[in-house]
């Protein structure tokens, strides 16, 4: 299934959100629960309050930035580092403006903490050009996928990240392989028919 | 003065072919920086500490904590002790500091002590709004009780629509630097041109120090005019932080409750038929709220005015909760609700098909021809006749209906200047203080300059978005497509007139006998006698081209018009054990002017279509009456449409030689409107009884079912 392909096991509530529905709030905490536990046994230790140097390799590039750790993982980028793409919108792991790949899966950035997000590979849609635009980013202006555009930056990282496990996907996959991020003006017709299309375009080897 | 008219649709190289958006790179890129993303050099954070409560008295205020937290730059109290604030989510103190989370940690040091006073937050129930109902007097044409007597069929229902919020992605808000008496401003704006003098009245500077810059913005949808108290404020930080720039830009939660909503409309409506479905009479008790403001009404009997015998009663409910702002296409889809849904009972009632009873009434409306048309066009895509089924049929547990609804829409164009600047290495400059809310405005002005300078699009250079360009309106109403597009047609003309006079001795002919197509200038059907674009502007020496165009909406000139219709369709299936809807097929019938870019204008429609899909199945804002708080402030819970939810959308434009003619009309409003009535319709068909109330949520499904069958 093209939404589990595409969800990860470890901390990504996207993935989780989407399986669960409405009726998984329950559940979702004991997972939650868990995982929390697991991360605090990992790192064993307690850091800040106040701020702390944290290491983001974001793109391939390590920067190093002296952070509270409460600060998410959007706002590291958004607030200190100029990497506005990913946008703040629910600020809540709803809508998927804010999505980036992190070790290769789709995550909700804004519920990411950046300590959490340290020796993992951030890619954000900044880091997907390549010299020039990604496809996934080309069809989004070929079906004209976009009104406002706020959205879209975080549409696109999740279309990349679900094409990047899903390289094949029917029309039914993409629709709940993208049901993770929502729209207001309305562009899920453009943006149905843009992935598909970028499917066939990154099978072609413009852009791996 | 020179002939401004559109080329004829034959000879148009640029304007009427899809084409793709102008920005839509940079914004799938990343790269699109809205004013949400600009965070000048030693900007401060803004954050707001708000009303916990529906109604209540500040009885004091205490900052004095939060003014000496490390980072905090400035705090402001905004409303004071003794003063009442009228909605969870308004606005009492603001602080600026280094970061986002010292600003909130400093919000959180406020100390502030309340005297709750009564609220009343919901307006569903008319029976307990008591002094907050303000009535707005009968209004009556004939004489709807005779005609209620002899009517053959006489149908009576309670209707509703609740508040919905905008929940513009990119929330309001702005950051501001106020420094001496200089503002640079860049907000989330509809209105470029117009948000500096809001703010310099405000803040008692001249306007014409105030600066104002926005590239792009994450929806507005009407919310978004004004500098807003937080744009106030956060300027007045600014100043009292020694003139470092302030960012406020509402939470989720806040933006749901206080940036603006679309007011409800409920109604108890009559409406009286003879045998053959002539509508003879309508009569209608409804009630709204828009927040303490009580909210618009909705003008019913909607498109269909020409019922002879109405009677009107409307009150306004004044609520605890927050304002009311426009909302694309203010009180109209609330207005076709109440009717399509009234008329589609009637139908029923009378065992006909609403499409039949529809198309017998259009004598009613102002536009029967447009009307009759689209009701066959859309009929067509949709296949009504063959697979429309009275009320409740059909085999098994899920069940498939059809609905349909009506739509009109004015539009026109704003005031618009615009300059174009032609240079003499050929390069083009086309400016403009207005603003692309994701409609493709950017691309519209584009065409317009290169169908009318001969040139590919990509030699069109374009500033919008900057209060020192020349002025231009609010994006409102679906005026900016035909402000913008006139206004653009007379400067480059104006140019390009001016162009040819300096080209015109070189080939050895007057001006009047010049083109610019394909990138040169040549003699009107004498190809050979011409110059390429870039060597004709070589003449101009080291001097420019600089000329203005304006749109002046009262005289439109051929360019532009207004007044449209639409009809739209919806097939549902309903499953009546879990009553959850499913949206198989929308079609959109959409009368309209000149299409510039039909790729835009489709779009428009696709979201138009969803927004409505969102508000008939998903939206609502939930107020709780005991507590006086918004509950579904986030979301999560405040539901719109995901892309597995919307079905598939046929876009039908009623692009003819006759539309063509009336100029450039508006688009973003007008295909926004009966969606929600179109797929009430649907269901009830479905299922056989009326669903009240929408959302058309799953618990509303099934009791209407259960109604039904008790």
């Amino acid at each position: 299934m093209s939404a589990k392909n595409n969800s990860s096991p470890g901390v990504s509530r996207r993935g989780f959100m989407r399986r669960a529905g409405i009726g998984g709030g329950v559940l979702g905490a004991g997972l939650l629960d868990k995982q929390a536990q697991a991360a605090r046994a990992d790192a064993n230790k307690f850091v800040g309050p106040g701020e702390v140097p944290v290491t983001l390799k974001i793109n391939g590039k390590p920067q190093t930035l002296n952070l509270e750790p409460r600060v998410t993982l959007l706002d590291a980028l958004r607030n200190h580092l100029e990497l506005t793409g990913a946008k703040r919108v629910c600020d809540r792991a709803t809508c998927g403006a804010c999505t980036v790949i992190l070790n290769g899966k789709s995550v909700y950035s804004c519920t990411v903490l950046a300590i959490d997000a340290q020796g993992k590979e951030i890619q954000t849609i900044e880091g997907i050009s390549n010299g020039k635009p990604h496809p996934v980013s080309e069809a989004f202006v070929n079906h004209d996928a976009q009104q406002c555009g706020y959205c879209t930056p975080g549409f696109v990282m999740a279309a990349k990240a679900f094409l990047d496990h899903n390289p094949n996907p029917t029309y039914e996959e993409v629709k709940e392989g993208l049901c993770g991020n929502l729209c207001r003006c309305g562009t899920y017709v453009g943006v149905r028919q843009a992935v598909l299309e970028a499917a066939k375009e990154m099978k072609g080897g413009h852009n791996a | 003065m020179p002939d401004y008219s559109w080329p004829p649709m034959d000879q148009r190289k640029v304007i009427g072919v899809p084409t793709k958006r102008r920005d839509g790179i940079d914004k799938s890129t990343g790269r699109a920086k809205y004013s949400s993303d600009v965070k000048p050099e030693g900007t401060l954070f803004g954050a707001l500490l708000t009303s916990p409560y529906a109604h209540a008295k500040i009885t004091s205020i205490d900052t004095s904590e939060a003014e000496h937290m490390p980072g905090v730059a400035a705090v402001r109290v905004i409303l004071g002790a003794g003063k009442e604030v009228q909605w969870e989510g308004a606005e009492i103190a603001v602080v600026a500091a280094t970061r986002e989370e010292l600003a909130n940690d400093a919000v959180r040091k406020i100390k502030v002590q309340y005297e709750r006073l009564p609220h009343l937050v919901r307006e569903d129930d008319l029976s307990k709004a008591g002094n907050r109902a303000k009535p707005a007097g009968e209004q009556v044409t004939g004489d709807p009780d005779k005609a209620f007597q002899e009517a053959d069929a006489v149908i009576e229902g309670t209707y509703g629509i609740p508040v919905i919020t905008h929940c513009c992605l990119e929330s309001h808000g702005n950051t501001v630097q106020f420094s001496g008496d200089k503002v640079n401003l860049w907000p989330s704006t509809q209105n470029v041109s117009g948000i500096g003098g809001d703010l310099g009245k405000s803040l008692e500077v001249p306007i014409a120090n105030v600066h104002t810059e926005m590239q792009f913005i994450g929806g507005g949808f009407g919310s978004k005019f004004a500098a807003d108290l937080w744009g106030v404020e956060a300027a007045r930080l600014s100043k009292a932080s020694g003139g470092k720039p302030v960012k406020i830009f509402l939470d989720r939660a806040t933006e749901l409750k206080i940036a603006g909503n679309r007011p409800s409309a409920f109604a108890t409506i009559k409406v009286g038929a003879k045998k053959d479905g002539t509508l003879t009479a309508w009569q209608s008790n409804s009630w709204a709220t828009g927040g303490m403001g009580g909210g618009g009404m909705p003008p019913i009997p909607y498109v269909f005015t020409g019922i002879p015998n109405v009677r009107l009663n409307h009150t306004a409910v004044a609520v605890n909760a927050g304002m009311a702002r426009a909302w694309r296409a203010p009180n109209h889809p609330q207005a076709s609700f109440l009717t399509c849904a009234a008329l589609e009972d009637l139908a029923a009632k009378l065992r006909m098909d609403p499409m039949d009873l529809f198309v017998k009434n259009l004598g009613l409306t102002a536009r029967e021809p447009v009307y009759t048309r689209q009701l066959q066009k859309a009929a067509e895509i949709m296949e009504w006749k063959k697979r429309w089924h009275p009320r409740g049929e059909g085999p098994g547990p899920v069940k498939e209906g059809l609905g349909l609804a009506i739509n009109t829409w004015g539009g026109g164009g704003h005031a618009s200047q615009c300059r174009t600047t032609i240079h003499p290495d050929g390069s083009v400059m086309i400016e403009i203080g207005t603003q692309d809310l994701g409609t493709g405005t950017r691309t519209i002005i584009t065409m317009v300059a290169a169908e009318t300078l001969g040139l590919p699009l990509g030699a069109i250079g374009l500033r919008i978005g900057n209060s020192d360009y020349p002025p231009d309106g609010a994006s409102g109403g679906s005026t900016t497509v035909g402000g913008v597009s006139p206004s653009t047609r007379k400067s480059t003309v104006n140019a390009r007139e001016k162009l040819f006079a300096v080209v015109a001795p070189a080939l050895g002919t007057t001006p009047d006998q010049l083109v610019a197509v394909d990138g040169r200038i040549q003699v009107k059907n004498d190809p050979s006698k011409s110059l390429p674009w870039q060597d004709a502007c070589r003449k101009l020496g080291t001097n420019k081209i600089s000329e203005m165009g304006e749109n002046n909406p009262r005289q439109p000139g051929g360019l532009m018009s207004q007044g449209v219709g639409g009809i739209q369709m919806a097939d549902v299936s309903v499953d009546t054990e879990t009553g959850l809807v499913k949206m198989n097929k929308f079609v959109a019938v959409q009368d309209c002017g000149l299409i510039i870019n039909p790729k835009t204008a489709e779009s428009q429609i696709h979201g138009a279509a969803i927004m409505g899909i969102c508000a008939a199945l998903f939206e609502e804002r939930v107020m709780d009456q005991q507590t006086g708080k918004y509950l579904n402030a986030d979301m999560e819970f405040y539901k719109l449409a995901g892309i597995a939810d919307v079905g598939e959308i046929v876009v039908h434009l009623d692009i003819t030689p006759e539309n063509d003619k009336r100029g450039v009309i508006g688009l973003g409003e007008p295909p926004a409107i009966g969606v929600i009535a179109a797929i009430s319709n649907a269901v009830a068909n479905a299922i056989g009884v009326r669903v009240p109330h929408v959302p058309l949520t799953a618990d509303r499904v099934l009791e209407a079912l259960e109604r039904r069958n008790a």
